[in-house]
C-alpha cells in the first residue's frame, strides 16, 4: 500500500509542477512523462510476456515523423498525434505477428534490426523525411513559450494516464494471464487452450501504440527531428533499463523507474557533463549486477524477514 | 569490366566483415551473449594501431599481435568478472549489461580520443594493383589477406588445440563438457577473450581502409549482427559465408540501386533470414 502512496504523491507533484512556474521543471515533467509512458509499454512485451523487445526505438520513430509529417501538412495536433498512434499500432501488429514466432536472442535482434531499417528508411526518403536533414515542425501561433510547453506537459501527462489505465487493466485481466502463461511456457500454454499467436501480437500492438503516440508529441514538443534522434538506440535500452529499477513485470514499477531515471540522468548531466554516459553506463552494470529485480527488492534487506514457525 | 571491379570489391569487404563477425560469432554461440561491446572493441584495436603507427611508426598489420594479446586479458578479464555472473539470465539482463559496459567504453573513448573521424595515412602510400582492368589498393589488399589468415587461425585454433575442442565442446552440449570435466567459467572467459582479441585485431586492419571514430562501433556492430544470422552462429566456415555474402550483396546493391541503400539492404536481409531460416545458410538450427 506505502507503494502506492509514493505513487501517487510522485504524480500529484507531476501534475502540479507546471504552476510553479519553472519551466525547466515543466521540460522535465513532460520528459519523465513521455519516458513512463515508453517503460510502462515495454513492460507489456518484455516484462508480462517475456519477449525481450528492443524495437521501442522504431515506434517511437515511427511515430514523430507520421505527427512531424502530418503537422507540417496542416493537420492539428490531435489528429496528428492520433494518425500517428494509428499506424503504430497497424505497424507493430504487423511486425509483430511476423517477428513473434522468434525467441530469446533472435527475437532481440530482430527487434533492434527493426529500429536500425526503419532509420535508414527515414534516412532516405528524404521526399517525405527530410532525410539527414531532419524535419523542422512548425510551431504553434500565438502561444508563449511557457504556455506551449505547459500544453505539452498536460498532453504527455494524459497520455501516460491512459496508457497505465491501459497496461494495469491488462496486468489484472484475463490477457495479463495468458501472459503470464505465455511467459512461463509457451507451448504448455497454447495446449490448454491459449491462443499465443493472438495474445502476443495484441500485445505487441498495444506496446507499440502509446510509444508512437509518445513520440508524436516528442515531435511537435521539440520542434525538431531527425532519423538518428528519433531512431536512437537509447531509446530502446532506456525503458528497458527503467522497468528494471522498478521491477520488471510491474506496470507500476515501470513508471517509477522511468521517473527515478529521467531524475538520476538529468542529476548527472548538469553535474558531469563529460562522464554522463559513462555513469550512466555504471548505473546500468550495477543494476544488472545486484539488483536484476529492481529498486523494490532492496526492501527485503534492510526488513528483517519475518520468522515463520 | 564493371563487373569484376564490383566482384572484387564485394570478396574485399566480406572478408573484412567476417574476419569481425567471426569472434562475434563465437561469443553468441559458445556463451549466448550478445555482446554489444564488439563494435567498441574493433574501434579500440582501430585506435591502437593508429597510435602504434603514429608514434612508434609500426604499420597495422604488425599491431595486429599486439592487439590480440592485450584484447584477449581484457575480454577474459570482463568475461569473468563480470559477464559470468549473467551467463544464465534471460537475454534482456545480458544484453542491457554489455550495453551498459559499451556506453562506459564509449565515453572513455570520446574523452581519450575525441569525436572527430581519424584516418590512418600510410607515408609513403601503398598505391593499388591493377589486374586488367580491376584496381584493388594495396591497403586494402593487405588487410583481407590478413582478415582472411586471422579467421583461418581461428579456425585451426578451433579445430586442431585442446582449448578449441573444448570450447566446441561447449558449444555442442554444456552438460556433457561439464561431466567430461571442462571447467565451463574458463572456458567461456577463454571464448570471450578470443572474441575480443578478434575484434581488436580486425579493427587495427579496419584502420587502414575505413577513417575511425567511436561512433562507427555501431556500424561494425551491426555487420556482425548481419553475418551471424546470414551465415548460421558459433561455426568460423559459417561466418566467413555470412561475410562474404553480405560484401557482395552490399557492393553489388550499392552498384545496382545506390549506395544509400547498403544498410537498408543489409538489415532488410538479417530479418528476412530470421523469419525464413533463423538457422543460418550453415548450421542447424540454432534458435531455442
Amino acid at each position: 500500500m506505502s507503494k502506492f502512496l509514493a505513487i501517487g504523491a510522485l504524480l500529484v507533484l507531476l501534475v502540479f509542477a507546471p504552476l510553479s512556474g519553472d519551466a525547466y521543471l515543466v521540460r522535465l515533467g513532460t520528459l519523465a512523462c513521455m519516458y513512463a509512458v515508453m517503460a510502462a509499454s515495454w513492460n507489456l512485451i518484455g516484462g508480462l510476456t517475456g519477449y525481450p523487445s528492443f524495437g521501442t526505438a522504431a515506434f517511437f520513430g515511427v511515430g514523430a515523423y507520421t505527427s512531424g509529417i502530418l503537422c507540417k501538412m496542416g493537420v492539428a495536433l490531435p489528429l496528428a498525434v492520433l494518425g500517428a498512434g494509428l499506424l503504430g499500432v497497424v505497424l507493430a501488429a504487423i511486425i509483430g505477428f511476423i517477428l513473434l514466432r522468434l525467441k530469446g536472442h533472435y527475437f532481440a535482434i530482430a527487434t533492434l534490426a527493426i529500429v536500425e531499417l526503419f532509420r535508414e528508411v527515414a534516412n532516405s526518403a528524404t521526399d517525405l523525411t527530410g532525410g539527414g536533414m531532419g524535419l523542422n515542425i512548425p510551431r504553434h501561433e500565438g502561444l508563449g513559450v511557457y504556455q506551449e510547453a505547459a500544453i505539452f506537459f498536460f498532453a504527455m501527462w494524459a497520455l501516460l494516464a491512459i496508457t497505465a489505465a491501459v497496461c494495469l487493466f491488462v496486468e489484472r485481466s484475463k490477457i495479463g494471464f495468458a501472459l503470464a502463461c505465455i511467459r512461463q511456457a509457451e507451448g504448455s500454454a497454447e495446449m490448454i487452450g491459449v491462443d499465443s499467436t493472438f495474445y502476443k501480437t495484441l500485445v505487441f500492438a498495444l506496446s507499440g501504440v502509446f510509444v508512437a503516440m509518445a513520440g508524436g508529441l516528442y515531435a511537435s514538443w521539440v520542434h525538431y527531428i531527425e532519423p538518428g534522434d528519433v531512431f536512437d538506440i537509447l531509446l530502446t535500452i532506456k525503458p528497458v533499463v527503467m522497468a528494471l529499477i522498478g521491477g520488471v513485470g510491474s506496470t507500476v514499477g515501470a513508471i517509477v523507474g522511468a521517473i527515478v531515471y529521467v531524475t538520476f540522468e538529468e542529476a548527472i548531466w548538469r553535474n558531469y557533463l563529460d562522464f554522463s554516459s559513462g555513469i550512466i553506463g555504471l548505473t546500468i552494470v550495477g543494476l544488472v549486477l545486484f539488483l536484476p529485480r529492481g529498486l523494490g527488492s532492496l526492501r527485503l534487506r534492510w526488513r528483517p524477514r519475518a520468522s515463520t514457525p | 569490366m564493371i563487373f569484376y571491379q564490383v566482384l572484387v570489391n564485394g570478396v574485399v569487404l566480406g572478408s573484412l566483415y567476417a574476419c569481425i563477425a567471426v569472434g562475434f560469432s563465437l561469443v553468441w554461440g559458445v556463451l549466448n551473449i550478445i555482446n554489444l561491446m564488439h563494435g567498441s572493441f574493433i574501434v579500440l584495436g582501430a585506435y591502437l594501431a593508429l597510435l602504434a603507427y603514429s608514434s612508434l611508426g609500426l604499420a597495422p598489420w604488425w599491431t595486429v599481435a599486439v592487439a590480440a594479446v592485450l584484447f584477449f586479458g581484457v575480454g577474459y578479464l570482463i568475461q569473468r568478472f563480470l559477464i559470468n555472473r549473467v551467463v544464465a539470465a534471460p537475454v534482456m539482463l545480458s544484453l542491457t549489461l554489455t550495453f551498459g559496459l559499451d556506453l562506459i567504453i564509449q565515453n572513455a573513448m570520446i574523452y581519450f580520443f575525441k569525436a572527430d573521424y581519424r584516418a590512418l595515412n600510410l607515408n609513403p602510400a601503398l598505391g593499388s594493383v591493377a589486374l586488367g582492368t580491376v584496381v584493388v589498393p594495396v591497403d586494402r589488399l593487405i588487410a583481407t589477406i590478413f582478415a582472411l589468415l586471422l579467421t583461418f587461425a581461428l579456425y585451426v585454433v578451433l579445430r586442431k588445440s585442446r582449448i578449441g575442442r573444448a570450447i566446441v565442446a561447449v558449444r555442442v552440449d554444456q552438460d556433457a563438457a561439464r561431466l567430461l570435466g571442462v571447467d565451463i567459467r574458463s572456458i567461456y572467459a577463454i571464448a570471450f577473450g578470443i572474441g575480443t582479441a578478434m575484434a581488436a585485431s580486425a579493427g587495427t586492419l579496419l584502420a587502414l581502409t575505413f577513417p575511425i571514430a567511436p561512433v562507427v562501433s555501431y556500424a561494425f556492430l551491426g555487420k556482425a549482427f548481419v553475418v551471424c544470422v546470414l551465415g548460421g552462429l558459433g561455426s568460423v566456415p559459417g561466418a566467413v559465408l555470412g561475410g562474404l555474402l553480405l560484401g557482395l550483396v552490399e557492393s553489388f546493391g550499392s552498384y545496382a540501386i545506390g549506395p544509400e541503400f547498403a544498410v537498408m539492404l543489409s538489415f532488410g536481409l538479417l530479418i528476412a533470414f530470421l523469419i525464413a531460416r533463423p538457422q543460418g545458410i550453415l548450421g542447424r538450427r540454432g534458435f531455442e
